[in-house]
C-alpha cells in the first residue's frame, strides 16, 4: 500500500512538473483562480481518470487521449456519469454522475488547458428560444435521425452499441454531444452546422420532449417494431390467458 | 350420425345446487358405449363445482356476475361524463405510460372494462352456473357418400364430353397460348418505373439514367439542409456531414421529381488518413476526407449510421454494414457490393467539389447493372 502511494505521489509530482513545463503558453493566459481550478482539476484527474487516460491524458490502451478533447467533452461525459467507466463494455451507459458542478469544472479547466478543444456551449449559444423549429426538425431528420430515430427515441448500433434516447437530455448536453462527438457519434462541428441550426435542433428536441402521447403508449416511439414486439408479446400474452382462463372449469 | 350424452348434475332449480347422484366417474361405463367407429371418450373424473354443491357459493356467484353487468353498465356511464368533462387538449402524466391525453385515456379505459365485464360476466355465468355436463360428440368421416362422389365424377366426365376439351385440339392449343401470353403487357409495363427526365437524352435506358448522378468534374458539394459549400478545413476527423451537389435545387425545379436528388446524397466523413486502408480509387479522398453514396446497394435505404471510432456505416433497415476504412466494402449483411465512392478533390477557391461522378452506378442492383 506504502508503495502504491508513494509511486502515485511520485508520478503526481511528475506529471505536475511535465504539464508545468510542457504547457505554459495556455496555463500564462489563464487567471490566478483559473490556476487553481485547473490544480484541483488535475488532482481530481489523477484520482479519477488517469489509470485509463493516461497520467498525462496522452490515452493508454484502455482509454483514448484527452488532448484536445476539450471542455466540452470532459462536462458531456463526466456531467451525464458516462465517465468514469463502471465497466469495459460497448458503450459507456448513462448514470448518475459521480462528480458535482464545481468537481466537473475543475476537470474540465484542467482539460481544457493541455491543449485548445471544443468549449463549453456559453448560455448565449444554449438559448433556443428564438430558433425555427420546422427546420430544426429538417436538420434532425438530416443529421440526427438515421440514429437518434426521428422521434428521438434512440436506437442500435453495430455490436452492442447504441444511440441513446434523448428524451431526457438537457440542452447543454445535446450541444456539447454535437461539438464533441461522444463514443461514436459523429462531430457535427460549428463549420457545417452552425450556432443556428444546432439551436434548431435543440428546439426540436425539446419539443419532442414535451410532446405528449395522445394516442397512450409511445412504447418509446419507436415505431412499428416495438409495436409488434409488445403486440406480439405483452397482448398476445394477455390474450393465452384468457383463453386458458375461459377454458379451466371452476372451481 | 352423432351421440349426445349428458351426465352429471342434471336437472337443478335456481341457486340449488344437485348433487352428482351417479357413479363418481362422471362419465359412462365403455361397455355402455356404442358410437360407430369412435374411439372410448378419455376417461375424466367429474369434479362437482362449489357452486354445485354449496347454495351459497351459487349466491354469491349470481351476485358476481350481476356486479360484472351493473359495473359495466356504469362504464358507459363514465364514458359519456369522461367525454364531456374532460379537455380533449388536457395532458396527464401517467407511470409507465408517461405523459398521454387525459380524455382519450378515460375514453379507452372506460370503454374497454365496459366491453370486457359484458364478457367476463358471460364467461363466469357458463362456467359457474350453467349447467355442468361432459358431452361426447363422435367425429363422423370427412369424405362424402359415395353416391355423392360418384355423382360428382360423373359430371365431372360429362362436361368434359360436352365441352369438347378433348376434340377440338386447335382451340385448345390456342387458347393455353393466349393465356400465357397475355401477363406479358403487365411485364412491358415495368419499363415504366424509371421516370424519363429531361436530363438525359429521349431515348436513354433505364440503365442509363440509373447509371448517372448530377455529379460532374468541379461541381461543388454543399450541405444537406443548409446548402453551404464545404472547405476542408470545416470538416473535423470524426466528422460527418450529408451532403448534395451544389445545384441539386436547379435540376429538382428543371425535371420536377427527387430521383437526382435521391442518386446524388453523398455522405461526407473525415478520419486520420493514417486509418484509411484502401479506398476504390488512388486519391480519391481530399486529406483524409472521404466521400461515399448515401444510398444502401442493399435495397436502397439511406444511411447515416456513422460510427467516427469504428468507420462502420450501417444500414438500419437490414444491418448491412460497410468499413468507410476500408473501400466501403460489406463486413456484414445482405448487401452485395461496396458502397459506391465519390472521387473529391477542392477548386481554386478551396472549396470541396467532385473530381468526376460515380464510377458505378448508386444505390440497389438492378439486372442491367454490369
Amino acid at each position: 500500500m506504502g508503495v502504491v502511494l508513494l509511486l502515485m505521489a511520485l508520478v503526481a509530482v511528475g506529471g505536475l512538473y511535465g504539464v508545468a513545463t510542457t504547457s505554459p503558453s495556455t496555463a500564462d493566459t489563464l487567471a490566478v483562480g483559473d490556476q487553481t481550478q485547473i490544480e484541483e482539476g488535475r488532482r481530481l484527474y489523477l484520482e479519477g481518470c488517469s489509470s485509463c487516460h493516461g497520467l498525462n491524458a496522452e490515452g493508454t490502451s484502455s482509454g483514448p487521449t484527452l488532448i484536445g478533447a476539450g471542455a466540452a467533452s470532459v462536462h458531456f461525459q463526466v456531467a451525464t456519469g458516462r465517465m468514469p467507466l463502471a465497466a469495459p463494455g460497448a458503450q459507456a451507459p448513462a448514470k448518475k454522475a459521480l462528480y458535482n458542478a464545481d468537481e466537473i469544472a475543475a476537470m474540465a479547466a484542467y482539460i481544457a488547458s493541455l491543449a485548445p478543444g471544443p468549449a463549453i456551449p456559453t448560455a448565449e449559444q444554449l438559448d433556443y428560444s428564438d430558433a425555427d423549429v420546422a427546420h430544426g426538425g429538417v436538420l434532425f431528420r438530416i443529421n440526427c435521425a438515421q440514429c437518434h430515430q426521428a422521434a428521438g427515441g434512440g436506437g442500435a448500433l453495430t455490436q452492442g452499441k447504441y444511440a441513446p434516447s434523448l428524451m431526457f437530455a438537457t440542452p447543454q448536453e445535446i450541444y456539447e454531444a454535437m461539438l464533441t462527438g461522444p463514443q461514436n457519434m459523429p462531430v457535427f462541428a460549428e463549420e457545417t452546422l452552425p450556432t443556428e441550426d444546432k439551436q434548431a435542433i435543440l428546439a426540436y428536441i425539446m419539443e419532442l420532449q414535451e410532446a405528449p402521447s395522445p394516442g397512450g403508449m409511445s412504447l418509446g416511439r419507436l415505431g412499428p417494431v416495438a409495436e409488434g414486439l409488445f403486440l406480439w408479446t405483452a397482448v398476445f400474452a394477455a390474450l393465452i390467458g384468457a383463453a386458458v382462463w375461459i377454458g379451466i372449469k371452476a372451481r | 350420425m352423432s351421440e349426445l350424452r349428458t351426465q352429471g348434475s342434471g336437472d337443478r332449480d335456481h341457486g340449488t345446487a344437485g348433487v352428482d347422484k351417479t357413479d363418481k366417474k362422471g362419465i359412462l361405463a365403455q361397455s355402455e358405449y356404442t358410437g360407430p367407429g369412435a374411439l372410448p371418450p378419455a376417461a375424466m373424473d367429474h369434479r362437482p363445482r362449489r357452486s354445485d354443491l354449496d347454495p351459497k357459493a351459487a349466491r354469491r356467484a349470481e351476485r358476481q356476475i350481476a356486479a360484472m353487468f351493473l359495473l359495466s353498465m356504469l362504464m358507459v356511464v363514465l364514458f359519456i361524463v369522461a367525454y364531456v368533462a374532460i379537455d380533449p387538449q388536457a395532458n396527464i402524466y401517467i407511470p409507465v405510460l408517461g405523459l398521454v391525453g387525459a380524455q382519450n385515456a378515460a375514453l379507452g379505459a372506460t370503454f374497454g372494462i365496459g366491453v370486457f365485464l359484458i364478457g367476463a360476466g358471460a364467461i363466469q355465468w357458463a362456467k359457474k352456473l350453467m349447467p355442468d355436463v361432459e358431452v361426447v360428440q363422435d367425429r363422423h368421416p370427412v369424405t362424402s357418400s359415395a353416391a355423392v362422389t360418384t355423382e360428382a365424377a360423373e359430371q365431372f366426365e360429362r362436361g368434359k364430353e360436352e365441352s369438347g376439351f378433348g376434340s377440338y385440339r386447335i382451340i385448345r392449343r390456342t387458347m393455353i397460348g393466349a393465356l400465357a401470353l397475355f401477363p406479358i403487357p403487365l411485364v412491358v409495363l415495368v419499363r415504366d418505373l424509371w421516370t424519363p427526365s429531361s436530363r438525359f437524352e429521349e431515348n436513354a435506358s433505364p440503365a442509363e439514367i440509373l447509371s448517372s448522378t448530377a455529379w460532374e468534374p468541379g461541381l461543388r458539394i454543399v450541405t444537406d439542409g443548409g446548402f453551404q459549400p464545404l472547405r476542408p478545413q470545416d470538416i473535423p476527423v470524426g466528422g460527418l456531414v450529408s451532403a448534395l451537389p451544389a445545384n441539386i435545387m436547379e435540376i429538382q425545379k428543371e425535371v420536377h421529381n427527387l430521383n437526382e436528388r435521391g442518386k446524388s446524397a453523398i455522405l461526407l466523413v473525415r478520419m486520420d488518413p493514417s486509418e484509411i486502408r484502401s479506398q476504390q480509387g488512388d486519391g480519391w479522398d481530399y486529406q483524409g476526407i472521404l466521400a461515399y453514396s448515401k444510398i444502401c446497394t442493399h435495397v436502397g435505404c439511406p444511411i447515416a449510421l456513422y460510427e467516427h471510432r469504428t468507420h462502420h456505416l450501417l444500414c438500419p433497415c437490414h444491418q448491412s454494414t460497410f468499413d468507410l476504412a476500408d473501400s466501403g466494402n460489406v463486413i456484414f449483411g445482405p448487401a452485395a457490393r461496396a458502397m459506391p465512392q465519390l472521387p473529391i478533390t477542392v477548386d481554386e477557391e478551396g472549396f470541396l467539389v467532385a473530381a468526376s461522378d460515380f464510377q458505378e452506378p448508386v444505390g440497389p442492383s438492378f439486372w442491367e447493372r454490369g
